[in-house]
Formats: structure tokens, sequence, C-alpha cells
């Protein structure tokens, strides 16, 4: 039993590796994904262009524009002079913030008055407008610091000392690439199951494989552990490229990060090995994928949390096996998570795991009558 | 590939070899009238052809739901009410003033300590986005005013964009906390705060400026997979060839398919742009004929993309690949639609360049948020017209070899 089993799984593995069109799924799109989702994919704020406006005529003013301008954040910062060009500057995305500095600034903090700075941003690109907000915000906020501890005023900002734990530049390529990985085990393993059952019935060598000596829970295993293995293959890959080529830290077990990658890609497997039988043509399986694949990744926490979706939607995530895995990809590399909390992401995996198995292996069955 | 594909390809290919000569020659005697009455014949069977099959309206009008759902709902930057811990390590009058202030904040779901070794482990665990410490000193530094009492405010870096975002928000707290001190204390501090405005969209909702954006994916969609798919098949089955056995020109050919799926595609942005304004508030405060210029604009480099592609692979497999990997994810990653261009490397940024959705997604987004803009609207038109021009001139030089 266990030979006739291993020659199907070679075989298996031979028309993935041997067919073109499966080649061209298991080299192109994660090349490109990791090269365009490392390089480009960042919400990282920098070489921010802004425009100022300085109304002040005291040393004051002169003096916070040069804080700005010594921020490596941005790239350019204008003077403008006209309230309209500020305005146009925003309007036509030349600048994503202006700063406008009063006439008074500079006395009204020699007064020991409350001196304001109006800052306005471009709310079409709100994220980013909020975190160049952010930078802004802590400029002027060290800068009054400074000059009333220099005039022996009473000083009332806290001083805010920041501490980013488990990344501390905030690199945003060390939470692209973990969780990069997930997505890459999870689309390899999705459309090489999903290519299998459909190709097969698209050559009309399903029949073939009907009548062969085969039991079908052997057809079945041999249908679903090459999948598992390629798909491990590339994680390996990838965990490789993280580390060496894009210095991403590993701070947990590599052997917890196999163990759930296992029971993860299980749980894909039984979703392509469902989408597979449901359809007859590979381009319909391809399609099936591409329909299974976008909520997955979009409601799994990959490009944004979970925790800013609405209520409502939040459950719906739970059965979503690439959330479980992201958190565990992201918490090995960089978190350096416990055994203990790894289980408590890897338990519903396996639960999911064993739903999409069953429901895979009785449609399959149902197709093989 | 198969045998039966081949069987059915091969008697179109021999008729297509009789006629190649007397089809390529009467170009001219036809008349303009009965040119247009060949082409409008051609653009209704393509239109029947798209009514008629199932994968066609999938895509143009289930799909862009789908997305547009998942975009408006699944995908938000902003991080409301973040978990966070507060540690006060000497409680004191003020500083339970501060924790109460982050506790009203409508940012910020705050639990209160006197440990932070309580919430390191859930710092770990993702439970919360970040601590804030109050240390013991804070009180003294505060009563003795001399200097600048500190806070430290220790976040998740495993997400940096949140992490981001909590620091200004506590920052913010913090302002607003010392504003209210000072006023109390009846006295006017020194005290700067950026007070900051943000226009087009006050309330910084991700959503305003996402939906639309995805509305840009949609077309993307339509206008590249949907067309690349269905002309792909049809290289593939042969039916092409046997159109061109017929005096029906290139030019026409092309024509033929590009009104269809042009029309479709603005369908399925009519739909995207009514989805977007009444179920997810996003406002519109431009023109509908802005709107359906910067759209006119977009589709014919999406169509001239499809178009290419089936040409080129004349296989649905790698047509299909072929337009998710350079019109899908590019729409996606390389536009400017979630990603900040400026903040890419250089290289990454001259590539953003020749990404038609690139010159998009602005457009759409003031259209929605802003209003007519034309200046920046007739810039984005002109590059996205050029584009267009280009992959169509490329898309019938490859339709012509095939006759040749």
């Amino acid at each position: 039993m266990q030979a006739r089993l291993v020659a199907l799984m070679v075989k298996e593995l031979l028309v993935v590796l041997r067919d073109p069109r499966s080649r061209i799924i298991l080299i192109g799109p994660p090349l490109v994904q990791l090269l365009v989702f490392v390089f480009a994919a960042t919400l990282e704020v920098k070489n921010v262009d802004v425009v100022v406006l300085n109304r002040d005529e005291g040393a004051a003013g002169l003096e916070l524009v040069r804080r700005i301008e010594g921020s490596p954040t941005f790239r350019t910062v204008k003077p403008v002079h006209d309230p309209a060009d500020l305005r146009s500057a925003i309007d036509r995305e030349r600048a994503i913030a202006a700063i406008e500095i009063g006439p008074d600034f500079s006395r009204d903090l020699i007064a020991g008055r409350p001196a304001s700075v109006q800052i306005s941003l471009d709310g079409r690109r709100s994220n980013a407008a909020q975190i160049v907000d952010g930078y802004l915000g802590e400029i002027v906020a060290g800068f009054v610091v400074d000059e009333n501890e220099r005039a022996h005023h009473l000083p009332t900002i806290p001083r805010v000392v920041a501490r980013n734990w488990f990344n501390p530049n905030l690199t945003f390529r060390w939470f692209t690439v973990p969780g990069l990985i997930a997505i890459i085990a999870q689309l390899i393993g999705l459309i090489v199951t999903a290519l299998s059952v459909a190709r097969e019935r698209e050559l009309g060598t399903f029949d073939q494989l009907i009548v062969a000596p085969l039991r079908t829970h052997e057809i079945l295993l041999g249908k679903m552990l090459p999948p598992l293995i390629i798909g491990l293959a590339h994680m390996t890959l990838y965990v490789i490229a993280a580390v060496v080529v894009f210095r991403v830290p590993i701070r947990g077990s590599l052997l917890l990060l196999y163990a759930s990658g296992v029971i993860f890609l299980a749980a894909v497997v039984g979703v392509g090995l469902f989408i597979s039988s449901l359809c007859a043509t590979q381009q319909q399986a391809i399609l099936g994928a591409f329909l299974f694949l976008a909520p997955a990744t979009l409601l799994s926490g990959f490009a944004t949390p979970i925790d800013n979706m609405p209520p409502w939607l939040r459950p719906v995530t739970l059965v979503n096996p690439l959330r479980y895995f992201l958190v565990i990809t992201r918490g090995v590399f960089l978190k350096g998570m416990s055994a203990a909390d790894v289980a408590g992401q890897t338990l519903p995996l396996a639960l999911i795991a064993v739903c999409t198995l069953t429901a895979a292996a009785w449609l399959f069955r149902g197709r093989m009558e | 590939m198969t045998s039966p594909a081949r069987a059915t390809r091969a008697p179109a290919r021999a008729t297509t070899g009789v006629l190649t000569g007397p089809a390529s020659a009467p170009e001219r005697p036809f008349s303009p009238l009965v040119r247009g009455r060949r082409l409008a014949a051609l653009i209704v069977k393509e239109a029947r052809q798209i009514v008629r099959d199932p994968s066609s309206i999938l895509i143009a009008f289930v799909l862009p739901l789908i997305l547009l759902f998942l975009f408006g709902y699944g995908v938000s930057l902003d991080a409301t009410r973040t978990r966070i811990g507060i540690v006060l390590e000497s409680p004191s009058p003020s500083s339970r003033e501060l924790a109460a202030a982050f506790q009203a904040s409508p940012y910020f779901d705050a639990r209160v300590g006197t440990d932070r070794r309580a919430f390191e482990e859930p710092l770990v665990q993702g439970a919360i986005g970040g601590i804030v410490v109050v240390p013991v000193t804070f009180d003294r530094d505060l009563r003795i005013r001399s200097k600048a009492p500190e806070l430290q405010v220790i976040v998740d870096g495993s997400d940096p964009n949140t992490a981001a975002l909590v620091q200004g928000y506590v920052q913010g707290v913090i302002a607003i906390w010392a504003g209210l001190r000072s006023v109390e204390a009846g006295r006017e501090g020194g005290e700067a705060g950026g007070q900051e405005r943000f226009w087009f969209n006050p309330a910084r909702t991700s959503r305003f400026f996402l939906v639309p954006g995805s509305v840009a994916i949609v077309m993307a969609l339509v206008g590249t997979l949907l067309t690349a798919l269905v002309v792909a098949r049809e290289w593939e089955r042969g039916t092409i060839e046997a159109l061109m056995a017929t005096p029906v020109t290139r030019v026409e050919l092309l024509a033929g398919k590009i009104v269809p799926y042009y029309l479709l595609g603005l369908a399925s942005m009519a739909l995207c742009t009514i989805v977007s304004v009444y179920l997810f508030d996003v406002p519109f405060r431009g023109s509908a004929f802005a709107l359906f210029a910067i759209s006119s604009a977009f589709l014919l480099p999406a169509l001239g993309q499809g178009l290419l592609i089936s040409a080129g692979t004349k296989n649905q497999f790698l047509a299909s690949q072929l337009a998710l990997l350079s019109s899908f994810l590019p729409t996606f990653v390389l536009s400017g639609f979630i990603f900040e261009i400026g903040s890419m490397p250089p290289v990454i940024q001259a590539i953003c360049q020749i990404v038609p959705a690139r010159w998009l997604i602005p457009s759409l987004q003031t259209v929605f948020l802003a209003g007519d803009l034309w200046p920046m609207f007739l810039k984005n038109i002109g590059v996205m017209v050029l584009y267009g021009l280009v992959f169509l001139a490329l898309a019938l030089r490859t339709t012509g070899k095939r006759l040749a």
C-alpha cells in the first residue's frame, strides 16, 4: 500500500514540475510578489514634500523652520508667501502638508503666551497625512519644550520618549517579509492543489485514476501531500531570503514555524482540493482560487490590522487560516513567541484544517462515483 | 494542448489559409457606409457574446462588488480604540488625571496598572498595541518645574504603521491634557501645539481614499483581465482567425472588441460609484462628467493592455497570469492606492510612472473628495491617453503579424 502511495506521489510531483503551466505558477507569481511587496509595499512615510508659510519675523519662526528642514523625513520644505499658494500646493498634491507660522509666534513664545502653528494636511491621503502630522507635532512640541526650558518658563508639555519593541527603527520590511512567507505558502498550496484535479478532468485522465488499483483515500493523500511538500519548499526559500537577503531577525524557534506551517498548509490544501473538485477546467480553478485568495488575504491582517475592521466583520476572520499563521510567522520572527503562545494559534488552525480536509474528501469521493 | 482542441483548430486554420489572399486585398472597395455598418455589426456581436457569457458577468459585476465590499469594510488603516496599558509607577492625582485623559480618548481603550511587567506579555501576544509608562520621577518633575517631565511610550513595532499612528495619538492626548491643566491652573502656558486640519477628509477616514482607489482596481480587472481572458479564448478556439477571413480589417476587429468592453468597464465603474456613495458614504464632490472623462482615459490603456496580452499569448492560462501580474498587482501596489510612492526606492518610483493606474488614482481621489480640479485631471488624462495609444498600437501590430 505504501509503495503505491509513494508511486502516486512521485507521479503527482513530476506532473507539477514537468507541466510548463505549473512551472510558470511556481516561479512567476511568487517571485514577482516577493520583489513588488518587499520593495514597494511600504506604509512608511519618507521623502515628504511640505510647504511653509512663515509669517513670523522673529527668531523662533526661523528656528522652527530650520528644525523641520533638518528632519530626514522631509525631502523638500518649500517656503511660500501667500495662503493661495499654500492651498494650491495641497490641491495639486505637490505637498502633503502645509505649515503656517503666525505673525506673533516669536512674541508669544517669549511672553509665555500660547503660540500656535497651523498644520494643514491632505485628507485624500489621510493615513500618510496622519503620520506626517505625528512627525510635525513631535518637532513642534520638542521645539516648544526646548524654548521654554531655555527661557526658564514653566514646562507644561511632558517630553515623550518612544521605544519600539521588536522593531526599533520601525523598518517596514520586517513587517512585510514574515507576512509574505505566509502569503506565498498559501498561494502555492492553494494553486497547485486547485489545478491538480481540474487538470486531470480537463485532460480526461481522471477516469484512468479511478480505475487504477488505488483506494480512494490513497488517491486523496496522493493529491494532498505533494502540494504540501511544494508549499513547504517555497516557505523554506522565503525564510532563507528573509534572513539572508532582507536581514529580518529570527528570534523564535524555526521548529515551531514549520510545525504550524504544516498544519496551515493542510488547511489550505483542503480548500484547494475543494475548489478543484468543483471545477471542470483549469481556467475555472484559477478563477476559483482567485475568488478565495482575495478575501482571505484582505481579511487576514496582512495589510491592515484586524482590530481596525468593524466589529461585525471581525468574527468572520476567525475561520480564515491565514489570520492565525500570520500571527505565528510575525511572532516567531520578530517577537520570539513562546511555544504556548504559538499553540494558542495552531489549535484553531488545526480545527480549520480538519474541517476543510473533511469537506474536500467528501466532495472528492462524490466526484469519484 | 489536447487533441480535441487541436481538432477544432485545424479546420479554422485551413479556412484562413484559403481566404487570406482575397481577405487582405479588398480593404479599399467598401464605402464608408458599408464599413460603418460592418463595425456596428461587429460591436453588436461582441456585446451579445458578453451578455451570454457568465464569466464576463462574474468578473464585471460580481467580483467588483466583492472587492469593493472587502476594501470598504475589511481594509482600514484607521487605528481606532487601540488597546493600551498605562503604567503609573507612583500613582498621584496628576498622573491619574493623565490616565483618565487616555481613557477618555476615542483612540484608545486604556487599562491602568502599576507594574509594567503585567503588560509586557500581552504586548508579545499582540493583545495590546502599546504601553505608556508614567515614571516615578514624573510627579516630582511636574512639581519642581525645572525641567520637562518625561513619559515613556512602548509600542509594538511588529506593525510599524499602527506603531507610528499610536505614537502620534499619544502625543495628541498628552497635548490636550497639558492644555487642560494650564487652563485649570489659570495660567497661560507657553505651549504651542500644532493645530492640525485635515482638508477634504476632516475625520481622517481611510475608507474615503481606499474606496475610490478600489474603483481603479475594478476597472483594471474588467479592462485588462476580462478582456485578456475572453479574447485569448477566441484566439485559442480559432474564432478570431475565422473573423480575419472575412473582409473585416484589423482596426475594425480591435474597435469591435474595444467598444463593448469600454462600455462594460464604464458600467462597472458606475456600479462601484453608486455603491461607494450610497453604501460607504464616500463624499462625491466633483462632477459626473469629470469622473466619466477620467475613467474613459484610463480604460484606453487598460483595454489596450488586455488586447496586447491576449494577442501576444493567444492562451487563456498565460493571459490570466500575465494580466494579474502586469495589471492587477501594479494597480494594487505601485499606484499610490495604499502605499505612498514617495517612500519607495527610486527605481520602483520610476516603474510606478509607467503604471497607468498611478495617474488614475489621484484623479479619482480628487474627484470624490476634493472636487473638479481640471489642471490636474487634464495632465493625468493626457498621460493615460498617451499610454493607451502606445498599448493599442502594440496590440494592432501583434494582431497584424498573425495575418501575414
